[in-house]
């Protein structure tokens, strides 16, 4: 019998143990672990097989028998994603998320934010962790295509910059030729980097860093003479730095950084209601219905706000949504205007202008799709 | 019930299916076919993930313009080559931070082991320090320590350090001068090489001289010479073909010589530090497993102090040393993924961080990483184990 078994074990097949195992000091034999990897291989494979299932469609669905909504948003950035000292969520693409919890719950707060590095964040909706991707993501016809997502829609027109010191005495980008620049790694930042330094025939020595906190603390400490990111962004880290005063920020936008949401690829029903979440947020503003005149308004003759607020049609149901889907959205969360403001605008130590981000009848680019 | 045991019959017919033989070999086929079923299904079942969620796949990326700048390269990169560079790019700078970082970890390892042996309290007692401390500090905290200390500390260009011989330290790294080979220098290479043969020559007819006559020869001496000596001359005859292209400050960084990085430095000191307290306990234990006898029995024999160590207790000591000091070469290896906190651009930060997030094909770029490393980390092995099969013991 104990012949029997030393020969099964003498049969395993394991390619490896040829090289692992040719020392003789004793302390290491092959048939202690030989057989059991193999084993748990064949348990982790079936993991594989039958966890793996299409994580795809059918979000809306998951999303309410789960009872809360998970959202891929940025853990440092000021103005977009930035957890309190009370562990709070607050920011532009935060309160986005709030908006589609406020849409499919009619509760804005069943929301679970997962903070994402640049690097991390596509594979995390990709792969089911995240139901929406929320954070200050540029929209790129790569992305949408090769990478499987979906953009809603712009939440906020933006475009890269520089930031250097005073002390260097540069006024233009142009003049940075041979600098090295701290840069975060995985994002389009990245790339119009190195464009632009290539298109105006500049030599440039880039340090990449996996997240947004590392390159700028680097930048901090001197190993680079300037630092850049997406415009908003600068405007934020700005002030992060040790002393804002002694750092200036570029008048060179280098390139057009749509950000907006995603979703994944291939689930219709939930890219509709994550897209018609901005676009009532972006409506509500246009036709001056805010959180806190959002009940008065619900009594309008307007037929536009009625249809949007779902006093007349059933264009919630139509969603997948509850009737009041909009009403929600604009008394929870507010309308597109309201959640600048309070974040990035002149309601927050931001105080970035509205600029591209001024609703079309104002001058700027925000548009939204009629509800009808 | 009578059993017979006469001799010359012929053994009673076993099925084949009761054959232990075979039974195990059917055992195995099976075995494997499951798993070959499984591995087959993930794959296809991952394949099919891909497609419907339009995330593409398959290894076209490869040949696809990166885009991106990487700091540090041994090879020519510019941000108009492909992924595929950027790979080899990136595996390069990881095989040169682990390979200097081996040689460093097992110098400064022997070294303090050997020191925490010592009679000598002082000598003793530091090496204990350093060995409880390093060793019971995360490494990822001493990166960044290195990383943001030493940084810090550094001056800004305009205040660089000047080292005689025109190197140059500042925060934007350590620049040296460039050594270029002027016509000529081939030769200085060529007597190099006859040296090292020569050497090897020589000492092979020492062994054996020794071995025949008892005689010893100054194998040290001459060696040196013929590495060290004759090429040294051979460089002078052809008239110092060798200059050297130093460093510059331009507006905002030096341009010329060698660049070593802070980020490489940075992990290059962490890596070797904490590596070198595990191997010194590991040579520690390995000297401390020779028993006290061989010492004395070699003391009787008449061999001094430093043969004694040379012949007798260090190549018993190998055979402890060798497999737990692979273990902390591959360790080496492995945690220099921690390279991506302090942005060095090794195998990790390039591939799977920038090219998997601009690609957005995380299988086949894991995959790649994941077999990359394994390859790195059993070639390792290999060469331990034979060198450890050389030194082992040869039972007779």
């Amino acid at each position: 019998m104990a012949r029997d078994k030393r020969d099964a074990e003498e049969h395993c097949a394991c390619p490896l143990r040829g090289i692992l195992a040719t020392h003789k000091s004793g302390a290491f034999t092959t048939h202690e672990w030989g057989c059991p990897m193999k084993k748990i291989a064949s348990i982790i494979a079936l993991a594989v097989v039958f966890g793996a299932t299409s994580a795809s469609a059918q979000t809306l669905k998951t999303v309410k028998d789960r009872g809360i909504l998970n959202c891929g948003s940025n853990g440092s950035l000021a103005g977009f994603g930035l957890p309190d000292a009370q562990g709070k969520w607050a920011g532009l693409d935060v309160d986005f998320c709030r908006a589609v919890a406020a849409a499919v719950f009619g509760d804005d707060k069943k929301v679970k934010f997962v903070p994402l590095s640049a690097k991390d964040r596509f594979t995390a909706l990709q792969s089911g962790e995240v139901d929406v991707l929320a954070r200050n993501t540029t929209w790129t016809s790569s992305r949408d295509s090769q990478l499987g997502l979906n953009f809603v829609g712009v939440n906020y027109y933006d475009g890269q910059g520089f930031m250097v010191r005073t002390a260097l005495k540069v006024k233009s980008a142009l003049e940075l030729g041979d600098a090295s620049v701290c840069v975060q790694q995985g994002t389009t930042t990245e790339l119009n980097l190195a464009d632009y330094f290539r298109a105006n025939k500049m030599k440039l020595k880039t340090v990449t860093f996996a997240t947004s906190n590392e390159a700028l603390k680097a930048y901090d400490t001197g190993r680079c003479d300037a630092y850049t990111t997406d415009a908003s962004g600068l405007y934020s880290e700005r002030l992060r730095v040790a002393n804002a005063a002694e750092h200036i920020v570029l008048p060179e936008i280098i390139s057009k950084e749509p950000l907006g949401p995603a979703v994944r690829h291939g689930d219709d029903q939930w890219f509709d209601v994550a897209k018609w979440t901005l676009n009532a947020m972006i409506n509500a503003e246009e036709l001056g219905i805010t959180s806190a005149n959002v009940a008065e308004m619900a009594k309008s003759d307007n037929p536009d706000i009625k249809r949007l607020l779902g006093t007349e049609g059933n264009f919630g149901e139509q969603l997948g949504l509850p009737k009041d889907w909009a009403f929600n959205i604009i008394k929870l969360v507010g309308n597109y205007g309201e959640s600048f403001d309070r974040n990035v605008g002149s309601g927050s130590p931001l105080k970035i202008d509205r600029g591209l981000n001024k609703l079309w009848s104002k001058g700027g680019l925000q548009y939204a799709p009629p509800v009808r | 019930m009578s059993i017979d045991l006469r001799a010359g019959s012929p053994p009673a017919r076993v099925p084949f299916y009761n054959d232990p033989k075979v039974r195990s070999i059917a055992y195995q086929v099976a075995l494997c076919a499951v798993i070959g079923f499984l591995v087959w299904g993930a794959a296809s079942n991952a394949i099919d993930n891909l497609r419907k969620a339009n995330i593409a796949s398959g290894f076209g990326f490869w040949e696809q313009t990166a885009g991106f700048d990487i700091s540090q390269s041994m090879i020519s990169y510019t941000n108009q080559s492909t992924y595929g560079r950027a790979f080899w790019v990136g595996l390069l700078n990881t095989l040169l931070v682990a390979a200097i970082g081996i040689v460093f970890a097992t110098i400064i390892g022997f070294i303090v082991g050997i020191a925490r042996l010592s009679k000598n309290w002082l000598v003793n007692k530091a090496a204990s320090g350093y060995v409880e401390i390093i060793r019971n500090i995360p490494l990822l905290l001493q990166l960044l320590f290195w990383y943001n200390a030493v940084l810090k500390a550094l001056p800004d260009l305009r205040d660089s350090v000047k080292i005689p011989g025109g190197a140059f330290l500042n925060n934007r790294g350590l620049f040296m001068p460039e050594p270029v080979a002027q016509s000529g220098f081939q030769f200085v290479l060529i007597a190099l090489a006859a040296g090292i043969i020569g050497s090897i020559v020589y000492y092979r007819w020492a062994k054996k001289r020794q071995d025949k006559t008892g005689q010893q020869a100054p194998v040290f001496l001459v060696s040196l010479g013929l590495i060290v000596g004759v090429p040294l001359a051979v460089f002078f005859a052809a008239g110092l073909p060798l200059t050297f292209s130093y460093p510059e400050a331009g507006r905002f960084n030096m341009s010329g010589g060698i660049e070593v990085l802070p980020e490489f430095a940075a992990l290059l000191f962490g890596l070797s530090i904490y590596t070198a307290a595990f191997i010194a306990e590991v040579v520690r234990a390995g000297i401390r497993a020779v028993s006290h006898g061989q010492t004395e029995a070699s003391y009787s024999l008449g061999l001094r102090s430093p043969p004694t160590l040379r012949l007798i207790v260090v190549p018993q000591a190998m055979r402890v040393i060798i497999p737990p000091l692979t273990s902390q070469y591959l360790n080496l290896t492995k945690n220099s993924t921690l390279a991506v906190a302090i942005g060095y651009p090794d195998l990790v930060q390039i591939f799977t961080g920038t090219v998997l997030n601009q690609t957005g094909q995380a299988v086949e770029v894991v995959a790649i990483t994941m077999a990359v490393y394994l390859t790195i980390s059993l070639t390792t092995s290999l060469f331990m184990n034979i060198y450890n099969s050389r030194i082992a013991l040869v039972e007779r």
